[in-house]
């Protein structure tokens, strides 16, 4: 799905040489990093009998929901951190801010939804129609682009290349930010409310399952390929992937990467929103969301690799699957621990590959 | 020139250092054994964050999650009763638990980070710093559920809150001290060598990740130090004393100071603990919110303000003003490579 649509991008010929001759030297590198997949293959498929999920073998239907739930948080982590990493990909801007668009998206959305169907409270699925969802995600994410935008034209533009003081800076914004946000939501968990056309349950192996969840994953394939069209197959994507590999050169030829930088920030901070409004309809968003998600993009990026969408698939992808299946395939006792398996996932890329699955040194 | 400056410079240390051994004679107390104490404590925490920054070239967000490993290691070792692991050791067997636990913590997150630098780094640390939180926040038999409070310092200090301002003044004085030195220690030099040219320190034969590793484990053990008097002056600690905002609020507070210099660690934490102490009783600060003063608020537009006009911090700001007097002054016979404000290291001792 999306991880082989984005890896069929045209540079694949010409790294590909490279890439052989570094898989040899980085063999006994990649043995590291393969051997506890197998582990944790094994473990899930035969010996986790005594989790409260059960073995894959012994309880197929647990597994196959627990895979779906790892690939939906994995659209929602995607959608969030390509724009995270589209960002830096092009500016080698670091938007601390991208975690507040997030949650400010969240809440006009919120609110608008909340207008349209004309209550403020108690909302059931059958009062939404499809309109009054997407309409909300739509404006929401559109404001948090324009911000967005804003925050690059106003703070970003003349200091590019200072990466920490850029980071600095989106940092200062953030906390300003998430202030205000707290100042107006105030501290209590907020949710958008799904259309009834996707509150449905479907069965799977003998599982209740919530359509809700695969529209999720039905977006996040969709903003895949939408984003490796625009990147692989219009000229601005062609320009876009230029800056990322030479950005004076793309100037010297008389291009205007001014426009291009905007445009970019305003699809990257869009994408933040639209992950805001996903969020808030299917688990609520609340104070603390914005960091919360802002450390799921730096997690994705940081085992995809910064500036890489194809990384951005894989690291959301690995995430994904580790969130969901920890808490459910650890012995019982332990699930307390899921978290630390987050760390151990970085820690083994990072032992393996220091800038990600997908990153290059600068 | 360059002999007077470093002497103004030593100047102004000994005397900050002579009006804070003496200013529990004259402050209140509620100065000196609330905002003075928070404040060095702070600031130590903070220098960790400096010296890193400005001598390895790495911006650590972990320095307050390190800090709250030791606290939580005292919490867990001290306290008889109550919540967490409730091992009712002697405190100052907690205090050596405690260094050791946070510099063997620090020095696996270095090891790991040891080979990203630069943003990548500050992002990695940023996400050991929440991952952190939430293990914190999940595994209560180490956080107690709600924390671990009732935590009492050793008996010397116990009760006797001017003796715990003079412990964090003194420690705080050999972190200064002691940072400085190891600047002119072949470790430092290596360190400054790797934060201005890894690629050729590491074709000269260092080892350049063991070196970012054990910089960041001596951070990490002064970090743990500073957590271990902060819960001694706090008496608790729970989960929220190291969540993101915490985090930020150590970077800000090194920010605001000047990131580039140790003694802005200090400087940032008076100002930032002033603000959130003094700055409720300013008028109009209730206009920018709805309910309440928006401390959050101020605090960004200042850091914002600051790292917009002069990166290098309040520090920054002082040192281009005095270099701005020493100009205009008639015999001012500068060498020109001391003008250059981008460079932020060169006023050495």
């Amino acid at each position: 799905m999306t991880a082989d649509l984005v890896s069929e991008t045209p540079e694949r010929p010409v790294a590909s040489r490279p890439s052989r001759r570094s898989l040899r030297r980085l063999d006994a590198r990649t043995v590291v990093g393969l051997v506890p997949l197998a582990l944790v293959l094994a473990w899930v498929l035969f010996f986790a009998s005594g989790t409260s999920a059960g073995s894959a073998v012994s309880e197929p239907g647990e597994f196959v929901t627990t895979m779906l739930d790892g690939l939906t948080s994995a659209g929602l982590y995607f959608v969030v951190a390509s724009g995270f990493t589209l960002i830096f990909g092009l500016m080698r801007t670091v938007n601390m801010a991208h975690g507040s668009l997030f949650l400010l998206s969240a809440y006009i959305a919120i609110e608008l939804q909340q207008r349209m169907v004309g209550k403020s409270r108690n909302i059931v699925a059958d009062d939404v129609d499809m309109l009054s969802w997407v309409i909300p995600l739509l404006v929401g994410a559109a404001v948090a682009a324009a911000i967005g935008v804003v925050i690059h034209q106003v703070f970003l533009r003349w200091n590019q290349g200072q990466e920490l003081r850029q980071a600095l800076i989106t940092l200062a914004i953030s906390v300003i930010l998430a202030d205000q946000m707290l100042a107006r939501a105030g501290g209590l968990a907020q949710s958008m409310v799904w259309p009834a056309d996707v509150t449905h349950f479907i069965e799977i192996f003998g599982q209740r399952y919530a359509t809700s969840r695969l529209f999720i994953l039905a977006i996040a394939i969709v903003v895949g390929a939408g984003l490796w069209l625009w990147l692989n197959r219009t000229r601005m994507g062609i320009v876009i992937r230029a800056g990322v590999a030479d950005q004076s050169m793309v100037r010297a030829l008389g291009i205007n990467i001014g426009i291009v930088f905007a445009v970019t920030f305003f699809v990257g901070a869009f994408l933040a929103g639209m992950g805001g409004v996903m969020v808030a309809s299917f688990a609520g968003v609340a104070t603390g969301a914005d960091g919360q998600w802002l450390l799921h993009s730096l997690v994705v990026v940081i085992i995809g690799g910064l500036g890489s969408i194809r990384g951005a698939v894989a690291g959301s992808l690995l995430y994904g699957m580790v969130t969901a299946f920890a808490p459910g395939y650890l012995p019982s006792d332990y699930t307390f621990y899921s978290i630390i398996l987050t760390f151990v996932l970085l820690a083994l890329v990072l032992a393996v590959r220091p800038y990600g699955l997908f990153g290059r040194p600068e | 020139m360059s002999a007077t400056r470093p002497a103004i410079r030593t100047i102004v240390m000994v005397g900050a250092a002579a009006v804070l051994v003496l200013l529990p004679t004259f402050g209140t107390d509620f100065f000196v054994n609330f905002v003075l104490t928070r404040t060095l404590i702070l600031g130590l925490a903070a220098s960790t964050i400096v010296f890193l920054s400005s001598y390895v070239g790495m911006v650590s967000l972990a320095q307050y999650l390190l800090a709250g490993v030791a606290g939580f290691t005292i919490g867990n070792c001290v306290a008889e009763s109550g919540k967490g692991l409730k091992l009712g050791l002697n405190p100052w067997l907690a205090v050596v638990i405690a260094i050791v636990v946070s510099t063997l913590v620090a020095l696996v997150l270095g090891g790991l980070g040891s080979r990203t630098t630069g943003i990548y780094f500050l992002m990695l640390t940023l996400t050991y710093a929440v991952i952190g939180y939430y293990v914190f926040g999940q595994v209560t038999s180490v956080s107690g559920f709600g924390g671990i409070t009732g935590v009492n310092p050793p008996g010397f200090f116990d009760t006797h809150p001017v003796r715990l301002y003079y412990a964090a003044l003194v420690l705080s004085g050999f972190a200064y001290v002691g940072f400085r030195a190891v600047r002119r220690t072949p470790f430092g030099l290596s360190l400054e060598g790797i934060r201005d040219d890894p690629v050729r320190m590491s074709a000269l034969g260092f080892n350049v990740p063991l070196h970012r590793t054990l910089a960041f484990g001596l951070a990490g053990m002064v970090a743990g130090i500073a957590g271990i008097v902060n819960i001694w002056w706090n008496g608790q600690i729970d989960p929220n004393s190291v969540a993101i905002s915490a985090t930020l609020d150590l970077l800000i507070v090194a920010v605001i100071g000047g990131i580039s210099h140790l003694e802005g660690a200090w400087l940032g934490a008076f100002v930032f603990v002033a603000a959130n102490n003094y700055l409720r009783s300013l008028p109009l600060v209730d206009r920018i919110g709805v309910t309440e003063s928006r401390f959050s608020t101020v605090v960004g537009v200042v850091v914002l303000v600051i790292v917009v006009a002069s990166p290098n911090g309040l520090i920054g700001v002082m040192s281009t003003t005095a270099e701005r007097v020493r100009t205009m002054l008639p015999k001012s016979t500068n060498m020109p490579t001391t003008n250059m404000p981008t460079t932020n290291m060169e006023e050495s001792t």
